[in-house]
């Protein structure tokens, strides 16, 4: 009988001791959460420094992705690059693993620390490139795949990218 | 069998290998590039390098190149030891020196076996600092990209291309680091054979154009076992799939037929799938003449109803399957059933097919045809009408060269020994024709003849060897051959009673029935002794044997038909896949379509039949449906739909059985899946009886599950469609043949016939199909695909062994000598544009010229004409351009077979030529001056 009784006062106390803590209950969305920039959330298309896309369409992340949900069609542009003709992720199965970042030769697809992408119709979560495709380079500021590629595009001849010597003359006799 | 050790296990291994084949043989895995299982070793990569022992007691042991070194009994090998291991990442290291930074770019990526190669060593750091080598490419034409800075130097193009394949426009140039793979200036490859560059290359530099410019991951591709329909020779195939569009065609292994090959016709020509010109709805025709879209519910009312009501006839295809043929004929009856060959053709391909089921010679597969130490062609151009057997016949004369290298005791695979050995001997290849053809490089002799010449050389060979109607021949001889070939035919005589594998090839081609019975006669003369003859007589089409077979020498010809439906004995016509403009005279066609009150046409493709036709059926293409073709050798395979058909197309089967249960015919009632149709088929026509075992039927399991299309890697299912819906629908489910369109199922160890594609672990390249072989370079281990029907020594099969009919008249004034004032037509089919579908293929649509007449200079002086004129064929028959060719037999008027405006000419027929006075002759147009235009992507 006592020691009920001690139970549910000490409960009480502790109750009340409760009422002068302070509140973990963070007020969303008046008050955002902070989230780290390599938070993994909706993901984006990013460009290269001089502002052209960077995804080669070189289906890496879609065949990383565990939920299937990156679909793409590659095309060549006048230039010589490859790009995407259409780049889909279907974010009512993304999972948010970052696996598509993590194989993307170019950093051209980033996960960004957006995570509010609620809708009534699930068909809304489905993202086109004009969707996903931002202006800015996101989290690699200086990477451009075709300066490191051996492929020649227009305004980069052969030889020309980085650490490659001048195309080779094979009419030259010289040693 | 030698037992030799490889790091402490002892293996049986088979005699005459070298140990790189042993070791793949054996599952063991060991990187090489210069190897490859047709051509031989060369030992130029060092990537196979493995450590030799010499004895129990040798600790050190030396490095040896696997590729190069026999296996022996009690030899001691390690694959694992450290040396060589540290060697072999070396070599890699040192390949990948110059390599540029290309993977996610390049078209190789993700089935390079340069890329599985670095992975199996174990290479990962580039340690060399310096600068890497850089190419300039070049163009190549509209079918290979280049991009030479990805070059190993394995050497495997140009060992492709000039050796194996004869090309002479490919070559290394430059030396130590220059070193350049290339044409000595930009231009179209030259060779018939050059796309296999795509999968004979180690790595990305000789690439599929239009595969780049479209491009999807092998991973990502939906294949299915098919099987070419270019032409008679019936090379497997896997054409992959992706977004609903044919993206490329690859090479399925197949040890009698294919084996690692495919011509360019068969590879780039499948494109004519994703053509603007498919049709996707039912149309009716409307009577101010436009076409009104209809379901496939009110199709199907209006073709059984028109179908049930009134006389029918039906016109079949050499290009439609064995079942869609079947069906129409069960449809319309047999009597009423026309095969759908022109008439000359119907003809020779009946003759053709008569006289290799009577002939007592061996009717070969194409490794067979390799294996020949003597061949004479009578007549047919085969590198532009079967490419792939003229590839063999590249092979076959290294007989001789391999002949040599047993007496030193050289082993096959001692590639650059015995060619250094043989040098220029060939085996002797004859070649009589009516002008040059590509073969005449490596022919021992080459004549240029009339057809009826042909005939008669082919006769007086016959008679020299001691066979034949010697007396007619040797009348012949006497008449059509002037003395100097009669000198020739004793040497072929000769050449041929020599042989141990003699080889007789003729065919259809060039319209003429003597031809064809030179050549059996000339095959039944060597058919004695120890001697494996061997009688090969050419095709056109996909099914043209099977059309044979099924139709029989009875059946009616578009003549009979037409002359049928003049007199109103035709009021419904139906058409199966087939363009009649194609197969006979404009006016003959359109009197023929115009008698019939009624014409339904089933068909892939908008063409002048189907614009001509009242109600039109979407027939699904090759890639979309099953069916069995029988090939030229009388082998009998399946195709598979690779994906399912768009729209409202349906495959002609369907529509035919859909047909035929609509109008209550009781003897479909038993039949509801595609192979009910062919054991029907094979039940009721005994010379057919054989198409079951083309391949397994649609209940067959390989360990409890179906074969998946798709790689286990497939991606993007979840998002492909979500554009239309986020719902992703249930996948479909195959309902008629043994293969899953999914990635779930097993694709190992089953029938060759199903195999959709090829991958094993480490192996994503398409080297990984020695993993499907019994050993390497070996027939695959469930089994050669198809089922022969006229079987080897032509000892069954004698349904059609009355004399054809009508053959004298196809031949068309034949012996009789030139008449002045008149050319004899004699066709010269080209490898791109003859055959219909694949001249509609987007890839090749550059290199399809237009319709020309050849003539020799004397006969082009006579006319005062030159290349380039214009000549008026016949009473209006044709206007094309001249070409001049000083190989053309004088006479004769070569004229581009199937080529646009070549519609009106028939093989053998006489006309007169003169120069077409409004003709606007074309600009000049040399190839290699394309790649400098505008848009060429070829940096």
């Amino acid at each position: 009988m006592l020691s009920s009784l001690t139970s549910q006062l000490r409960t009480i106390w502790t109750i009340l001791q409760h009422s002068f803590t302070k509140a973990e209950t963070v007020q969303y969305p008046e008050q955002m959460p902070y989230l780290a920039p390599r938070y993994r959330g909706r993901i984006v298309l990013t460009k290269d420094p001089d502002g052209e896309e960077r995804c080669v369409a070189c289906n890496l992340c879609a065949v990383a992705c565990p939920v299937d949900c990156i679909a793409l069609q590659q095309a060549v542009k006048e230039d010589g690059r490859w790009y995407p003709e259409f780049f889909r992720i279907n974010f009512s199965r993304c999972i948010m693993c970052g696996m598509c970042e993590e194989a993307c030769p170019t950093n051209a697809i980033q996960l960004t620390p957006d995570f509010e992408m609620c809708e009534y119709d699930r068909s809304n979560m489905v993202y086109e490139k004009e969707h996903l495709q931002i202006d800015g380079t996101g989290k690699y500021h200086d990477y451009n795949f075709y300066r490191v590629s051996g492929l020649a595009i227009k305004g980069k001849d052969k030889g020309q990218a980085s650490n490659e010597a001048p195309p080779i003359d094979v009419k030259s006799l010289l040693p | 069998m030698p037992t030799i050790t490889i790091d402490g296990v002892h293996y049986e291994v088979e005699q005459g290998k070298n140990l790189l084949e042993s070791c793949l043989s054996l599952g063991l895995d060991l990187p090489y590039f210069c190897w490859h299982p047709a051509m031989g070793s060369i030992g130029a990569c060092r990537q196979c390098a493995v450590v030799q022992y010499q004895n129990a007691e040798d600790t050190r042991g030396r490095i040896v190149m696997g590729c190069m070194t026999p296996v022996s009994d009690g030899a001691i090998f390690s694959l694992a030891g450290d040396k060589a291991q540290q060697f072999r990442e070396a070599i890699v290291e040192s390949l990948m020196l110059n390599h540029p930074h290309d993977c996610p770019v390049c078209a190789e990526g993700g089935e390079c076996h340069l890329q599985d190669m670095t992975v199996m060593v174990g290479h990962r750091d580039r340690h060399y600092r310096g600068r890497k080598n850089t190419h300039r490419n070049q163009y190549l034409g509209p079918l290979i990209n280049h991009e030479m800075n990805r070059c190993i130097t394995c050497y495997r193009c140009t060992r492709y291309y000039r050796d194996y394949a004869g090309g002479t426009d490919l070559a290394a140039m430059a030396a130590h680091d220059h070193i350049y793979f290339g044409r000595h200036q930009e231009g179209v490859l030259q060779s018939e054979f050059a796309g296999n560059l795509v999968e004979v290359c180690p790595t990305g530099v000789f690439t599929d154009k239009s595969l780049v410019h479209d491009y999807t991951r092998k991973w990502d591709l939906q294949s299915a076992p098919s099987v070419c329909t270019g032409c008679a020779v019936g090379c497997n195939t896997m054409p992959g799939e992706r977004y609903g569009r044919l993206k490329r065609v690859h090479n399925r292994f197949n040890a009698e037929v294919n084996g690692y090959f495919l011509c360019d016709r068969g590879r780039f020509g499948a494109g004519f799938v994703n053509s603007d010109k498919a049709l996707e709805y039912p149309g009716l025709r409307q009577a101010d003449g436009r076409y009104r879209a209809l379901d496939h519910h009110e199709a199907l009312l209006r073709m059984a109803q028109q179908c049930a009501q009134g006389r029918v006839a039906g016109i079949g295809s050499p290009r439609a399957s064995v079942e869609a043929n079947y069906l129409l004929r069960q449809l319309v009856g047999a009597d009423n059933f026309a095969p759908g060959f022109s008439d000359t053709e119907q003809v020779l391909v009946s003759l053709a097919l008569q006289l290799q089921a009577d002939s007592a010679a061996l009717v070969p597969d194409i490794a067979t045809i390799e294996s020949a130490d003597a061949v004479l062609i009578l007549g047919e151009d085969v590198t532009n009408t079967a490419p792939r057997i003229a590839l063999a016949l590249r092979q076959s004369v290294r007989n001789k060269a391999y002949e040599l290298a047993a007496e030193l005791k050289l082993e096959t695979w001692q590639d650059a020994a015995i060619r250094n050995l043989a040098q220029h001997q060939r085996s002797p290849l004859f070649i009589a024709a009516v002008a040059d053809t590509p073969l005449d490089d490596v022919a021992t002799q080459c004549l240029y003849l009339a057809p009826a010449s042909i005939a008669a050389l082919g006769q007086a060979v016959a008679a020299g060897l001691g066979g034949g109607d010697s007396k007619a021949a040797t009348d012949n001889a006497a008449g059509a051959l002037p003395r100097a070939i009669q000198a020739e035919a004793a040497a072929i005589t000769a050449a041929l009673a020599g042989a141990k594998r003699p080889l007789v090839i003729a065919g259809t081609t060039c319209g003429s029935a003597a031809i064809l019975r030179a050549a059996a006669e000339v095959a039944s003369a060597l058919c004695s002794g120890a001697r494996q003859t061997m009688l090969c007589l050419c095709v056109p089409e996909a099914n043209s044997l099977g059309q044979a077979i099924l139709a029989g020498p009875d059946a009616p010809n578009l003549t009979t038909l037409q002359q049928r439906a003049s007199a109103g004995e035709i009021d419904t016509l139906v058409v199966l896949e087939n363009d009649l403009y194609r197969r006979g005279n404009e006016a003959q066609i359109d009197a023929l379509l115009a008698a019939c009150s009624q014409v339904i046409v089933l068909d892939g493709l908008d063409n002048a039949t189907t614009s001509a036709a009242n109600l039109v059926l979407p027939a699904a293409n090759f890639a979309e449906s099953e069916g069995t073709l029988v090939s030229l050798e009388g082998r009998a395979q399946r195709y598979f739909p690779v994906f399912q058909p768009q729209a409202e197309r349906r495959a002609a089967w369907v529509w035919l059985l859909a047909c035929l249960k609509e109008m209550e015919r009781s003897e479909v009632y038993p039949l509801h899946h595609f192979d009910d149709i062919t054991r029907a088929c094979a039940a009721d026509i005994p010379a057919l009886a054989g198409i079951t075992a083309a391949a397994p039927d649609l209940h067959y399991l390989n360990l409890g599950v179906k074969i998946p299309r798709q790689p286990a890697r497939y991606s993007g299912r979840t998002a492909m469609r979500a554009n239309i819906s986020v719902h992703e629908p249930k996948q479909r489910e195959d309902e008629e043949t043994p293969l899953a369109f999914t990635m779930e199922g097993l694709n190992r160890d089953q029938p060759g016939a199903l195999l959709p594609w090829v991958w094993a672990p480490g192996w994503n390249s398409n080297q990984s199909v020695h993993k499907f072989q019994t050993e390497a370079g070996g027939p695959l281990k469930g089994g050669t695909a198809g089922a022969r029907l006229l079987h080897p020594g032509g000892s069954r099969n004698r349904t059609n062994t009355r004399p054809v009919a009508g053959d004298a008249a196809a031949e068309n004034s034949g012996v009789s000598g030139a008449q002045p004032g008149l050319w004899q037509l004699v066709p010269r089919p080209r490898i791109f544009g003859s055959d219909e579908l694949s001249a509609m293929s987007p890839a090749l649509a550059e290199l399809v010229s237009p319709g020309f007449i050849e003539l020799c200079p004397a006969d082009a002086a006579g006319l005062g004409i030159d290349t380039g004129d214009g000549v008026e064929v016949g009473d209006q028959l044709a206007t094309l351009e001249l070409r001049v060719n000083d190989s053309m037999a004088a006479g004769c008027a070569g004229y581009g077979a199937g080529l646009a405006g070549t519609g009106n000419l028939r093989a053998l027929a006489r006309v007169s030529l003169r120069r077409a006075e409004t003709w606007q002759r074309r600009p000049g147009l040399i190839a290699s001056d394309r790649g400098a235009g505008p848009g060429s992507s070829h940096v």
